[in-house]
């Protein structure tokens, strides 16, 4: 927290003319000071673009390698989920525009209120994605010991009567079939969990700039605070317009 | 130096406040966009479905960006910034995508075998 922000008199602490509590000692002016967080949230958001682009990159190249277990599993999962989060995320992004809009007028409570909008929006997109985890869960869509591919499931299970009989083996084709759905699943559970962790911490971020709304600390001279959130915030959204099409989308049709 | 040369009659004092109505015009396109990757994610057009699909979420991350992020009105050293994340991307993307793409293009000499 920012310790000049609680100083009761600036002016009086710093020896020459008052100026915003919420300015910095090292910048002269307000706009310089918020030029400067855009800039350093951007060199973040720069560094967080590369690294769920690695994990982009990973499921381009397994879904190139292992193409037909890849539209095995990924036609599998619940398309209607994914398009309700994707229409609630999106909504979440419009409310916190609109939270900063609400700031830049200094309008307190519509402040408030726009981001609790938000944060009801960003939980309602984690509860569905409960939902989808569950179902993974009981579906043995879960990697790890308890994995079950069904379609391999059968062939192995045809597989093993067919073994009884002959004395044959375990079908391999299946059983790299239910290895290489398994990447589709680990993949989907990295990218989609990760996601939700920055989700949850966007959350916890804009519970504390809430509060500060609340407080009334924010007005048109002073609103970087829900500014910076809201970046954070429309680039989590913006990794799952990327993660709708690609995990629930592309093999629709074949 | 400063960027604020763009006279606006808005009371806040810093940055620029986009109309309410091109917030809500953004997010009208962004769902009409999402139902359409839906719908045409049902039409088997070979390859061209991932195109399509990557296409559009491209110019729906480009909206966000642009609007919900106010690059649009920003500085031209944040414009700067956000491509340059997108330079970076497609350097990782790129290149590694042409060199595993590739490798089976190719019969190695028998020296290299």
């Amino acid at each position: 927290m920012s310790d000049v922000a609680v100083h009761p008199a600036p002016g009086a602490v710093h020896g020459h003319a008052a100026h915003h509590p919420a300015l910095q000692h090292q910048f002269q002016t307000m706009s310089q000071q918020k030029e400067a967080a855009v800039l350093g949230m951007w060199a973040f958001l720069l560094t967080e673009i590369l690294f769920f682009g690695g994990l982009f990159l990973a499921y381009a190249l397994y879904r190139m390698w292992y193409h037909d277990a890849f539209v095995a599993a990924s036609t599998s999962i619940t398309l209607s989920w994914g398009l309700i989060n994707t229409v609630v995320l999106i909504g979440s992004s419009l409310t916190m525009a609109l939270a900063v809009r609400a700031a830049q007028f200094s309008q307190r409570m519509a402040t408030v209120n726009w981001l609790i909008l938000t944060m009801v929006l960003g939980t309602a997109f984690l509860g569905i994605k409960v939902i989808e985890y569950a179902d993974k869960f009981e579906h043995h869509h879960v990697p790890g010991p308890n994995y079950i591919w069904e379609e391999a499931g059968h062939a192995a299970a045809a597989g093993e009567a067919a073994a009884a009989d002959a004395g044959h083996e375990v079908s391999p084709d299946a059983a790299n079939f239910q290895l290489h759905t398994q990447i589709f699943f680990s993949l989907y559970f990295t990218m989609t969990g990760l996601h939700a962790l920055h989700m949850i911490i966007g959350l916890g971020l804009m519970t504390v700039i809430t509060w500060m709304a609340w407080k009334g600390r924010f007005s048109s001279e002073y609103y970087t605070p829900v500014e910076m959130s809201g970046l954070y915030w429309h680039f989590v959204d913006i990794v799952w317009i990327f993660l709708f099409p690609l995990l629930y989308l592309i093999d629709r049709a074949h | 130096m400063a960027e604020h040369g763009h006279a606006h009659a808005h009371p806040a004092a810093h940055g620029h406040v986009t109309p309410l109505g091109v917030y809500l015009a953004i997010f009208a396109t962004l769902m009409v966009l999402t139902g359409v990757t839906v719908a045409v994610a049902y039409v088997n057009l070979g390859q061209l479905n991932i195109f399509i699909a990557l296409g559009i979420a491209g110019f729906k991350a480009t909206l966000v960006v642009l609007y919900f992020m106010h690059v649009a009105h920003a500085s031209r050293l944040t414009k700067l910034f956000a491509v340059t994340g997108i330079f970076f991307l497609a350097i990782l993307l790129g290149l590694t995508m042409i060199d595993y793409g590739s490798r089976m293009w190719v019969n190695p000499p028998a020296l290299l075998q």
